[in-house]
């Protein structure tokens, strides 16, 4: 936890900005992927979950056709598990669709160093060999560890490494980052 | 533990159930519940623990336990060893420790130790850096085995706070019943035993249970009935006459379960003597879960194995 006596937390997006551009992101997916019956969404536990359903939701309304949503919960394939501190609690990983040959859409709420998606990745391949797959975020705040890039990206923003990125998809929620500028 | 010992700021190893708190207990079986969902994957392995070397030391016979540790580490991808050793020649502490001092030499992470001595996994404990998981030692306790079993409570009670569980048999020598008591009694359940004197003494109730001595008296009020497995062999000592009387006086059959509750869960710890503990129609009946809490051991064990292994491997500590 960021020790938040010396933090600065300012909004980057309002509630209302984080729904437009779900919206956007939403219809983006469809026209370029197609029909909504040709993809799954399959969120990352716990944001990327919350932001797959907004998605779902949202596509359903303009299309009439809710695309499959599934969650995975990368916790097992961490590469930092091992680091003496208390484990993190697991979620559930939820897939009720055949992995193999699906055309999955990786949704996540904040892309930052890339080591999220890589686990997401190697999980949904020990569920099957998907046909394809791509990724989707609300922000990306820059600061990536490995070759990977979303191929659907909401906002990017530009960020301090050690600032936190919080996501709220609530009613009065949005994003908002805390800087700690005394550092310790 | 000398001066070198990293940081910790979690537990290290899993000896026993007396002091563990119901939080804690509440973040195992939470895990537990979490973690069995890999083992109804086509790819029943998740990469965890990769790289990491789990030994298993049984000093006292067993295979399910120890088959159900082993395959809890490789769910996990941990390299497995096990370590077999007779029981004789390990009775004293020395030669354990000259056991565990080889077993040190290879660098483990974890050991899972059964033991006929109380107390000799928290020897272990105290004086090597990896973790130590207590798959029984001695008449102490079997931590494990209580988990599994109130996972399995849990699955069909949810809160076990208020809940009613009866323990049938020899209280006195089980060490699944300790550690049952131990954890039910921190998770708000009733406990109360039944068994024949010698087996099941008043004085069993300094640790918060009811004590009766018929069996009749405890199955009616119960939502849980756990069977304890007869050691024949204690049979003769205990001055009992023999097994067909213990069957007669504490064995669960199909009357004594019609006057239980009709959801009741019969449990027992396994292998089950059919016709002793409990007759087959009650073992194969609709209230037994007895499957269930051998799933449910699996994942228990994964479950502590990803919550207690330390540090990043490599050589942390001073050599």
């Amino acid at each position: 936890m960021v020790d938040e006596t010396n933090a600065a937390r300012t909004t980057r997006m309002t509630a209302g900005e984080v729904e437009r551009t779900v919206r956007r992101l939403a219809i983006e997916l469809v026209e370029q992927l197609g029909e909504p019956t040709s993809f799954v969404l399959v969120g990352v536990v716990t944001g990327g979950a919350s932001l797959a359903r907004l998605l779902a939701d949202e596509i359903e309304r303009t299309e009439g056709v809710r695309p499959t949503v599934g969650s995975v919960d990368i916790t097992l394939y961490r590469d930092d598990l091992y680091t003496g501190l208390e484990k993190p609690v697991l979620g559930d990983t939820e897939l009720p669709f055949g992995v193999g040959g699906a055309g999955i859409v990786l949704v996540d709420d904040v892309l930052f160093t890339g080591r999220t998606v890589r686990a997401a990745l190697e999980e949904l391949w020990d569920y099957g060999r998907p046909a394809w797959i791509k990724l989707a975020v609300l922000v990306d705040r820059g600061h990536r560890e490995l070759p990977i890039s979303a191929d659907f990206v909401g906002r990017r923003l530009s960020t301090e490494r050690s600032d936190r990125v919080l996501v709220d998809f609530g009613g009065g929620g949005g994003v908002h980052i805390v800087s700690t500028t005394g550092g310790r | 533990m000398g001066s070198t010992e990293p940081k910790r700021t979690r537990r290290k190893d899993m000896l026993g159930l007396r002091g563990v708190s119901r939080a804690e207990i509440t973040q195992i079986l939470d895990t537990a519940a979490r973690i069995r969902a890999v083992n109804r994957r086509r790819v029943k392995k998740v990469p965890t623990l990769r790289g990491r070397t789990v030994v298993s030391a049984f000093f006292e016979n067993s295979t399910r336990t120890r088959m159900s540790f082993d395959l809890a580490a490789k769910r996990l991808s941990a390299d497995v060893l096990g370590f077999s050793a007779s029981s004789s020649s390990t009775r004293k502490g020395e030669t354990l420790m000259d056991t565990a001092r080889n077993i040190d030499a290879w660098r483990p992470d974890a050991l899972i130790i059964r033991h006929p001595c109380a107390g000799a996994p928290h020897m272990l404990a105290k004086a090597f850096p990896w973790s130590v998981i207590n798959a029984g030692d001695g008449i102490h306790e079997h931590p494990t085995q209580a988990l599994l079993d109130m996972l399995t409570m849990r699955d069909h009670l949810g809160n076990l706070e208020g809940r009613r569980v009866a323990i049938v048999g020899d209280i006195l020598h089980s060490r699944v019943a300790r550690s049952n008591i131990f954890g039910l009694r921190t998770m708000g359940a009733q406990v109360v035993v039944a068994g024949p004197g010698t087996m099941c003494p008043k004085q069993l109730e300094s640790l918060g249970v009811e004590v009766r001595h018929r069996i009749d008296e405890v199955v009616e009020d119960a939502d849980v009935i756990m069977m304890l497995r007869i050691q024949r062999e204690r049979l003769g000592r205990a001055m009992m006459t023999g097994v067909a009387e213990y069957a007669g006086l504490y064995g669960l059959d199909i009357d004594r379960l019609r006057r239980a509750h009709p959801e009741v869960l019969v449990m027992h710890p396994g292998p089950i003597n059919r016709g002793v503990e409990m007759t087959p129609d009650v073992a194969d009946g609709d209230r037994s879960v007895v499957l269930e809490q051998v799933s449910n051991g699996l994942a228990v064990r994964m479950a502590l194995l990803y919550l207690l292994l330390g540090e990043e491997g490599g050589d942390a500590r001073a050599s």
